[in-house]
């Protein structure tokens, strides 16, 4: 007996270091990233590398603005590309599809989100590179079809599983009763799900989008592929752009011959886990009240 | 009237998103199997396989499935007792609530940064790029998705059946493994197997950490390929025939990863037979 008890409680107590040593991680990731970008922000003001054009390494230059503006805007497009597609999508399948149809889509949305970012890169190579091409000449642009554009949609394929999952569950997770009483009302079904559906699930579904919006600000290898890679404040969808995710895996080869450069990519994977983590952050807290309310 | 065409917008969204699914195989099979051979997957490569030459991807397969399979045992071993740990009579309410909180953050987290961060964590101990810095890197990846997907099964356990087990005199930790485990042993296959999944088709966790290599790893500290690498590098030369391989190994990728999510879902059904309802 005592040594079941005693068993028992070493159990507890290697649970509580679980609990902390899961606890720690982030703290740790965030810690270190820190330690290793504070050379470069003693000696440049966060602000002016925040918002200084001038990418230039070897002269000691890191100005950051053209890779946020970049990852700004790529996962903008991102955004603007999937959310119709996304939202018009999860209040079909909660609200018109047969159940048999919604397990399948949810398969088939599953099966989206596994594929590795590789293969969407490869993928956007063949497909959406020359589709952009065309695009470009159409629109009168020349481009190599490797560009903003290119990048935002491959990106809004890739965010598309993640969004449309968590606010199909979030419409789902609308009583029954709310359909029936604006029904009873007298509303047309339609009207019952602008109305009263998609308001008292608003907030879910903001935080569907913020999830989204998140994987998108920190994809690195598919963007990468097709996004072009040049360090200047792209004029239009059609040029190239260079994203901080994708700065940061092209150099790290080279980062440790130059003085400050690793300090610099350093903070820029600092800056992609604070904002990613904030954003997160928000979308749980938001999720988390629409479960309890 | 307005109903019919926001239903018609609606069909044609879930068709584009069905259709995505469908292209994206299709197009990575078609472009794929035309350069796919036997020699592909067991040959290590040749001199001269970056100018098009002989040889094949073995190390990429080999190396990833020695970086997934290292980094799923790690973090197996460290997600179950995390999982096992956010019952309630192990933590309470708000600390549980915090530690989800934290893996829903590092679930979210993108693998760059755990690559770069793995990077740092091996310069501070004198690693160079190898399986062990790889599997760390990509532990730190899985971890949070493998823990998260278990701990949402064992949370889902009536507590009738732990006050069954507590009625009967056992101890937390003889119902936690005697009767939690067994029940959730549907979910923690499943959670392997996701993370398994996601962690063998990551690219940016491994890029630095890992390295990359023509030979097989003989031990831990040798650098190691992985095959999502070996698709981002041949795509990324000159050489027509190199390309060719890339889709090769995009194919090999993919099938590897379906397979697993396919298979993970006929073993949670599986399983889920012996389980009480």
């Amino acid at each position: 007996m005592y040594w079941r008890r005693m068993k028992d409680n070493l159990a507890g107590k290697s649970m509580f270091l679980a609990v902390a040593f899961a606890n720690s991680i982030v703290l740790l990731i965030a810690f270190g990233l820190f330690m290793k970008s504070r050379p470069i922000l003693a000696k440049v003001s966060i602000l002016h590398l925040l918002f200084s054009s001038s990418w230039s390494p070897l002269n000691g230059e890191f100005g950051f603005f053209p890779f946020i503006i970049g990852t700004l805007e790529v996962t903008a497009i991102a955004m603007v590309l999937a959310i119709p597609i996304c939202l018009l999508s999860a209040v079909y399948l909660s609200e018109y599809a047969h159940r048999r149809f919604r397990e399948l889509v949810r398969l088939v949305v599953d099966i989206m989100a596994g594929i590795p970012s590789v293969i969407y890169g490869l993928w956007g190579i063949v497909v959406i590179v020359p589709f952009v091409r065309v695009l470009g000449q159409a629109f009168g642009h020349a481009t190599t079809g490797y560009s903003l554009l290119a990048g935002g949609i491959i990106l809004a394929i890739m965010i598309s599983p993640i969004i449309i999952s968590v606010s199909t569950e979030v419409l789902m997770a609308v009583p029954m009763e709310a359909r029936e009483t604006a029904m009873a009302l007298g509303t047309t079904k339609w009207e019952a799900v602008k109305h009263v559906i998609l308001r008292s699930s608003r907030h879910g579904i903001l935080s569907a989008v913020v999830l989204g919006f998140t994987r998108a600000f920190g994809e690195t290898i598919a963007v990468l592929m097709i996004v072009g890679n040049v360090p200047k404040v792209p004029a239009s969808i059609f040029d190239p752009a260079y994203p901080l995710p994708a700065l940061l895996a092209n150099n790290y080869g080279e980062m440790m011959s130059i003085p400050l450069y690793d300090s610099a990519l350093l903070l820029s994977a600092l800056i992609l886990l604070l904002v990613v983590s904030g954003f997160n952050l928000t979308a749980h807290l938001a999720l988390l009240r629409t479960e309890r309310g | 009237m307005e109903e019919t065409f926001f239903k018609g917008l609606m069909i044609a969204s879930v068709a584009t998103v069905l259709a995505l699914l469908v292209g994206i195989i299709l197009v990575i099979t078609l472009r794929g199997a035309s350069s796919l051979n036997l020699s592909m997957l067991i040959q290590t490569p040749k001199g001269g396989y970056y100018l098009g030459k002989e040889g094949g991807i073995a190390n990429a397969i080999v190396g990833s499935i020695y970086l997934s399979l290292g980094a799923t045992l790690l973090s197996f071993l460290f997600g179950l007792p995390i999982a096992f740990a956010l019952q309630k009579e192990y933590t309470g309410r708000h600390l549980s609530n915090i530690t989800r909180l934290a893996l829903d953050i590092l679930w979210g987290t993108p693998s760059i940064v755990y690559g770069a961060f793995g990077f740092v964590v091996m310069v501070y101990f004198g690693l160079r790029a190898s399986l062990l810095g790889g599997i760390i890197a990509l532990t730190l990846l899985m971890l949070p998705i493998m823990t998260r997907s278990m701990e949402e099964v064992i949370r889902m356990i009536p507590f009738e059946l732990k006050e069954t087990s507590y009625s009967l005199g056992s101890t937390r930790i003889e119902t936690t493994l005697k009767v939690i485990f067994r029940q959730a042993l549907p979910g923690i296959t499943t959670g392997i197997l996701l993370a398994f999944g996601r962690g063998i088709g990551d690219a940016a966790s491994v890029l630095f950490t890992a390295g990359y290599t023509d030979y097989i790893p003989r031990s831990l500290s040798d650098p190691v390929a992985s095959l999502p690498l070996a698709v981002f590098f041949q795509v990324a030369t000159p050489i027509p025939e190199v390309q060719q391989r890339a889709y090769a190994s995009a194919l090999i990728l993919m099938v590897i990863v379906l397979l697993v999510s396919i298979f993970s879902r006929l073993l949670g059904r599986r399983f889920s037979r012996y389980i009480v309802r």
